[in-house]
């Protein structure tokens, strides 16, 4: 059974219909790679499954259970937890450190479950995850730095562990090196490819071409809201079937001046 | 008179000075974060009353507000106010939360949106975002505006002088009427300026302990 299924997915803002009936399906341990121009809906797809934005219309399955549905008009908080997002800003808590900003939300979520008590016993526990954590991403030596002390690579990094504290089923990344100075992004695609080869099921809205070739396992190329093409790297960058990929292609992968 | 007996005189007229400014503190910072909230309300009708509100207040003297405030009861209802500090007061809360509402709003809306969705993607509630995110970064954005003001509130307390309340320059102009002394009066200054120069070290220190981070 697909980890994650969405059907029909539909989303407006004011008279401006972004996403016009989106369907897809991932599999456990895959990364999808959303690819397409500004403006396609990409991200507003990945605010949707992250209820940062309620849909309109469509469903939402993960692992078979229905997050959204017809009959929701609320999101309700204990379903975000299905889902990590990573941000194109990082959107790091600059009043904490590197550690606190992994720490600040397990630490939380400990209080709801196990009450005043079994928090206090779950925070050595959760200090030590978060470092691992922190490791993991390569900042081992920088747990107690503030964002504001760190480049944008390492923030991101941050941000990832963050992400990923929360033991999410799907990691979602929107455009996670769009902010970064070029000579940063190999640093945070590193980490994201290492997730990879962790099986960590992962949806990438990106504009690096490359990496998406040759990372993700599914490729969507996402037009005027809706999903113009689907497949395999292989399939959708080696021989795009619609003329708008093609073009669309074309002008990532060549100069257009 | 000698200086010290002007002194102590004087003294007696900063104790009511200063039960205006902390009286007016103590009540207006949390009012104002009422008010802040209901001009930023997503109901509408709420939200442009307290703008009006904000918008009446801000808009005329506090020393007419303080007048208003001390006459009208006795001319429209017949209910004549009794405590000339307390109509002082009242003014000077109503007004004080006016403009720290503004502030505060300034402050709640400068914090990224960014904020927020991070806190709820991690699964936290909207207060535990405010109390554990954002209510600090407020802080941290208002507090040159807020210290700008609670200064500017050390002063207009001499307004109260207006229904003849005994502040320190009413005690002075006394001792003026009194004495035909007039320096009493310059002095006046001095206990204004100490009062706000202990201020200013206050939140200079609060700054201070804020500038660990940046953001």
């Amino acid at each position: 059974m697909a980890i994650l299924e969405v059907k029909g997915l539909r989303k407006a803002f004011g008279g401006a219909q972004v996403l016009r009936g989106v369907d897809f399906k991932l599999e456990q341990g895959q990364a999808l790679s959303i690819i397409g121009s500004s403006g396609s809906g990409k991200t507003t797809l990945l605010r949707c499954l992250n209820f940062l934005e309620t849909p309109d219309e469509g469903q939402l399955y993960v692992k078979g259970e229905e997050l959204w549905g017809p009959a929701c008009t609320q999101p309700v908080r204990q379903k975000r937890l299905h889902f990590g997002l990573v941000f194109q800003n990082f959107n790091l808590f600059p009043q904490y450190t590197a550690l606190q900003n992994v720490t600040l939300a397990m630490d939380l979520l400990a209080r709801e479950r196990l009450g005043k008590a079994g928090a206090k016993q779950a925070a050595a526990e959760n200090r030590a995850q978060a470092q691992a954590l922190l490791g993991q991403v390569g900042l081992g030596d920088k747990l107690s730095h503030y964002p504001f002390q760190l480049s944008g690579g390492q923030q991101q990094r941050v941000a990832i562990a963050r992400a990923l504290a929360l033991r999410p089923d799907i990691l979602c990344f929107d455009e996670p090196t769009s902010a970064l100075d070029p000579e940063l992004t190999g640093e945070v695609l590193r980490v994201i490819k290492g997730l990879k080869s962790r099986n960590t099921t992962m949806i990438v809205v990106t504009h690096e071409m490359e990496f998406a070739r040759n990372v993700s396992d599914q490729v969507l190329f996402m037009a005027d809201g809706v999903i113009e093409e689907a497949g395999t790297p292989d399939e959708v960058f080696g021989a795009p079937r619609r003329e708008k990929t093609r073009a669309f292609l074309a002008n990532c992968l060549r100069p257009v001046y | 008179m000698s200086f010290w007996d002007v002194t102590l005189e004087l003294l007696k007229g900063f104790q009511t000075t200063v039960v205006i400014f902390a009286g007016t503190l103590a009540a207006a910072l949390p009012l104002g974060l009422v008010v802040c909230f209901g001009s930023m309300c997503r109901f509408a009708p709420l939200r442009w009353l307290t703008r009006t509100f904000i918008w009446i207040i801000r808009g005329t003297p506090l020393m007419l507000q303080v007048i208003v405030v001390f006459y009208v009861p006795g001319l429209a209802f017949g209910m004549p106010v009794q405590n000339r500090l307390a109509a002082v007061l009242a003014a000077f809360i109503i007004n004080y939360a006016a403009y720290f509402s503004e502030i505060y709003r300034g402050g709640i809306e400068g914090v990224p949106q960014g904020q927020w969705e991070a806190g709820q993607v991690l699964g936290m509630t909207r207060g535990q975002i405010f109390l554990r995110v954002v209510l600090l970064q407020v802080v941290k954005r208002i507090l040159a505006p807020m210290s700008n003001e609670i200064i500017t509130l050390v002063k207009d307390t001499s307004l109260a002088r207006v229904i003849a309340v005994g502040e320190v320059i009413r005690a002075a102009q006394d001792i003026t009427a009194q004495r035909a002394l007039l320096w009493p009066l310059f002095y006046t200054g001095v206990f204004y300026l100490v009062f706000n120069g202990g201020l200013t070290l206050l939140f200079g220190w609060a700054e201070k302990k804020l500038s660990y981070y940046r953001g």
